[in-house]
């Protein structure tokens, strides 16, 4: 178990630092820099001497290690930096975009979950046309492109019907109501897919146990239907479903760039897009490392929920 | 089952889910959907190709008097707010799109496959460096990475697709690496590989035909994720911005930007993405139904079953089972109403060329507290009887004729709710294989605990108490430990008295035990048919003994019913089967007995094999292999006939067997 979590914590270290790094490397081939970007943005042109000065005063004029070590000494201290446009604090920027996001993330995940797990059993159970049905569902909901969706349900709910807002976010503190009603738009773009991806991967997964001796035989032994499915059949196809809604999390943090943009909500996917446009390195660094904690704690997550369902798992 | 490894061929076409080389693209021309896919697929990439060439109008040219026009004559699909024709746009818009994934493909496919069967092939270390890589790439955000990929090179839609690529690759690089490491492992492979064949020829013969399949599925699914990737990021304005000329993805965005004006300009730009990307999915789905198959019915989906109406028309059609079913009957029983009675049970199962009968007309009794045994070899239809009076026939088999009266109720009736009722409670059943027949995922205290409280009214801590007292009554030495263990924890003997234990809970009247010891040491059998012996003495349970074992025959069972392919052929008290047979299958059975071989002598076996249900022959089954068959064997059904009290065989030649004795 302490084996475990130090192989966990060693390759979880391994892939921040990579990803990190990596970005560095990026931002600084990118072609310009952030401290024209600035000069530009406050008064439209700049002076050689200008530029010199900007640079120096971002640490621009440092080399590239000595960059990545006074960022990670800062973030050892509990900072990520400021932002080079307006001069707020990483930390606090993210920190109020990550409830628009998680919001989003969330609400996909609860409602795929249910609705996908749902339709996966009950296709498993009756297969012939609700089986075909949830074949043909899946396939549209994967190949309709979710940019394209949040159009059109913008167009029809939003626009024609007005039941929902067409774009912002109201946080939950100030507004349940409207929070909720805010979400459905967007949660409906990005669950499309996602319903489709674990309706298809749980109906395998219960296929599969459901043909399997033990099922036969916990009927031998007079077990009700809704026991041997909902109880026995269920716990041994969670396994593989699990994994999967970790792989939907990770996919869902790049499904928010796209609807966060429609759906103008300030959340974390915007701030990517807005902060690798403008080459705001400590911004850019700051979405890596926590898009890439949001990977790492995931992975933590399935695996720790994959050692719970899996006794065989547990006692090696 | 018989084959000798000759060749690879033959290997791969016994061997579970072992795609065939070279088969997706035959069989693809079978599959409509997936053909009209591949078609449309390739249509597309001539389209792309032409550019220009084949457009009915020039895609950049204005026309501001007919904007956003809509569907017409003259432009099918409509107009932009510039008054261009949609139609040459999409069409000349494909380029991008097509281009993009055509670049992820080749880095995805270039990647995954070749460090795939590096990593498969070698194993070891290298194997571990490549799959720790793979991990560590997967774990990278992918939006993360085509976000900092387009900062380095703005606009750059091939940089981007190419990075998609990499960062996707180490899903295939898994596909691939399985693959290998399968077909690597196969015995026909290791064969190549001792007699000399060089690596490459391995991999080039071998690997590379085997991966086919598996890796069209991964790249058509893929190719449709690309698909997706590109034209969001042409949508969002990272990549293919407008002024690079139409793409799908800022086709969509133009069309947003006039949603309230005119939303029908969503309709083709967003349906073009939707037939694409469905005709990728469709063609991987068939490509993978091709190679791998579709899963078998479970065990739990309900079979639709004929109206009672066409099981008799059945019954009746068949002139030689109404035969069968008229004399499927044994005889003198004493007084006593048997307490499990079946007559002309036919069973058929489901088969690409209709329903296959493998099971006709059997028949037995079991008395309350007897011990009836099942023998014949493989593929005789033992357990498929056995399945049956429990209603647990798997793969869509069915009750087609016949009855099975347990205690003056007819299980064998098409709703099968009668023998739900009785399952567990007053009929339990143990099977061939004790590890797979428990549930993996919950401790063996609470599996037995449930079945327990299913069929008794006991509190939660009472059942869990008699849960104790039930692997106590299996004499399992450590009652607590095993209630607490997992199924893997557990021996197979352990496992099997479990489920013992289990099939025991609801205090049947009559144990189904289907070769109970067939998957377990030679040792622990004997203790399990202790174990099943006494069991019967202090329950006083009925059991039916589905064996090949002579010795477990004689060992515990009173009388014996003896199946050749689907039909009983003899059923007598064990003894006089032992002593006298009147069955020449029976004969050849008993003389096949390592039990009862002669020491030095060479063990005779039984030339042929069992006939698949659908080369049954005509007459006797068992005249092809039989040393007494004559010219009347064949010609017509053979009845059930009684040779002495008890005693019944299917033979015409019983006497020329009694004389031979």
């Amino acid at each position: 178990m302490v084996r475990e979590a130090i192989r966990w914590l060693l390759s979880s270290l391994v892939l921040l630092f990579v990803v990190t790094v990596l970005t560095f490397v990026l931002v600084a081939m990118a072609p310009g820099d952030a401290a024209k970007a600035i000069l530009n943005a406050r008064s439209g042109g700049y002076t050689p001497q200008q530029y010199q000065e900007m640079r120096r005063m971002l640490g621009l004029d440092q080399s590239l290690p000595v960059q990545y070590w006074h960022w990670l000494d800062h973030l050892l201290h509990g900072s990520m930096g400021t932002d080079l446009f307006n001069g707020q604090s990483v930390t606090q920027a993210l920190g109020s975009r990550i409830g628009p996001s998680l919001s989003v993330i969330v609400a996909t995940l609860v409602v795929s979950g249910l609705v996908g797990v749902a339709l996966g059993i009950v296709s498993a159970l009756r297969g012939g046309v609700l089986g075909r049905l949830v074949d043909v569902v899946s396939l549209g909901g994967l190949a309709i492109p979710n940019f394209w969706l949040a159009l059109v349900l913008v167009e029809l709910f939003a626009v024609r019907l007005a039941a929902f807002p067409a774009t912002g976010y109201t946080p939950f503190g100030t507004d349940p109501v409207q929070w909720l009603r805010g979400l459905v738009l967007p949660v409906l773009t990005l669950s499309a897919g996602a319903v489709a991806f674990i309706a298809k991967q749980t109906r395998d997964a219960m296929s599969d146990v459901l043909s399997q001796e033990f099922v036969t035989m916990l009927r031998a032994r007079g077990l009700s239907t809704r026991s041997v499915v909902l109880k026995h059949a269920l716990r041994n196809a969670a396994i593989p479903v699990v994994t999967l809604l970790g792989l939907l999390l990770v996919s869902l943090l790049g499904g928010t760039v796209v609807v966060e943009d429609i759906f103008a909500i300030p959340g974390l996917g915007q701030q990517a897009m807005t902060a690798s446009a403008s080459h705001d390195l400590p911004m850019i660094e700051g979405v890596a490392f926590l898009f890439t904690v949001v990977v790492v704690v995931t992975n933590l997550v399935v695996d720790v929920s994959y050692r719970l369902l899996n006794p065989k798992v547990r006692a090696s | 089952m018989t084959a000798i490894i000759t060749s690879p061929e033959t290997v791969q076409e016994t061997g579970p889910a072992a795609p065939a080389p070279g088969r997706p693209w035959r069989g693809l021309l079978r599959q409509p959907l997936g053909l009209l896919s591949a078609g449309y697929l390739l249509l597309l990439v001539v389209v792309a190709a032409a550019g220009t060439l084949l457009t009915p109008r020039d895609p950049e040219a204005d026309d501001l008097a007919h904007t956003l026009s809509g569907p017409s004559g003259a432009h099918w699909l409509g107009t932009d707010r510039l008054g261009r024709d949609v139609f040459s746009r999409l069409m000349v818009g494909s380029r991008p799109t097509l281009l993009g994934v055509a670049e992820a493909v080749l880095v995805f496919v270039v990647l995954g496959v070749a460090l795939g069967m590096v990593a498969g092939f070698a194993g070891g270390r290298t194997d571990r460096l490549i799959a720790r890589l793979g991990d560590l790439v997967l774990a990278v955000p992918g939006i993360i990475a085509l976000l900092m990929v387009l900062a380095v090179f703005p606009d750059n839609n091939a940089a981007a697709m190419i990075a998609f690529g990499l960062i996707s690759s180490p899903s295939l690089l898994r596909v691939v690496r399985a693959v290998t490491m399968a077909v690597r492992n196969e015995l026909y492979v290791k064969a190549a590989r001792l007699s000399g064949l060089s690596t490459p020829a391995i991999l080039r013969r071998h690997i590379l035909p085997r991966l086919a399949g598996p890796v069209i599925v991964q790249v058509s699914l893929f190719a449709a994720s690309a698909v997706l990737a590109e034209t969001a990021l042409s949508f969002l304005g990272l990549a293919t911005p407008e002024t690079q000329g139409p793409s799908w993805g800022n086709m969509v965005g133009e069309a947003a930007s006039v949603i309230s004006v005119d939303p029908w300009l969503l309709v083709p730009t967003g349906g073009m993405l939707v037939v694409t990307v469905l005709a990728l999915g469709l063609l991987g789905d068939t490509v993978h139904d091709l190679t791998v198959g579709r899963a078998r019915g479970s065990a739990v989906r309900p079979v639709r079953r004929p109206r009672p109406a066409v099981r008799t028309a059945v019954a009746v059609a068949a002139a030689d089972v109404a035969a069968a079913v008229a004399d499927g009957a044994p005889t003198e029983q004493g007084a006593a109403a048997p307490l499990l009675s079946v007559r002309g049970l036919t069973i058929a199962f489901p088969s690409p060329e209709g329903e296959v009968t493998v099971v006709r007309g059997v028949g037995f009794d079991v008395a309350r507290g007897e011990c009836v045994g099942i023998v014949g070899e493989s593929g005789c239809g033992k357990t498929v009887t056995a399945r049956s009076l429990v209603g647990l026939l798997p793969g869509g088999g069915r009750v087609v004729a016949g009855s099975v009266a347990f205690d003056g109720r007819d299980l064998a009736d098409p709703a099968g709710r009668e023998v739900a009722r009785l399952r567990g409670s007053r009929i339990g059943l143990i099977s061939q294989e004790p590890m797979s027949g428990l549930d993996p995922s919950f401790r063996v205290g609470s599996q037995l605990a449930e079945v327990v409280r299913r069929h008794h009214r006991l509190t939660r801590r009472q059942s869990r108490a008699r849960a104790l007292e039930l692997l106590a009554l299996v004499e399992l030495p450590d009652p607590a430990s095993v209630a607490r263990s997992h199924p893997h924890e557990l021996s197979g003997g352990m496992a099997q008295r479990v489920s013992i234990a289990l099939a025991l809970a609801g205090e049947p009247d009559l144990l189904i035990a289907d070769e109970p010891t067939t998957a377990l040491d030679v040792t622990v059998q004997a203790e399990i048919l202790n174990l099943l012996r006494s069991l019967r003495v202090r329950t006083g349970m009925a059991v039916v003994l589905v064996t090949h074992d002579w010795g477990v025959l004689a060992d515990l069972c009173e009388r014996a019913v003896v199946m050749y392919a689907g039909e009983v052929v003899e059923q007598a008290p064990v003894s006089d089967l032992y002593h006298a047979p009147r069955h020449p299958y029976t004969l050849a059975l008993l003389a096949a007995n390592p039990h009862l071989a002669a020491v030095g002598q060479e063990l005779p076996a039984i030339p042929g094999t069992v006939p698949p249900p659908s080369a049954w022959p005509a007459g006797c089954h068992f005249q092809p292999r039989c040393g007494y068959a004559t010219e009347e064997c064949g010609a017509g059904a053979i009845p059930l006939v009684t040779v002495a009290g008890g005693h019944q065989a299917r033979c015409i030649h019983v006497d020329r067997l009694e004389a031979a004795r």
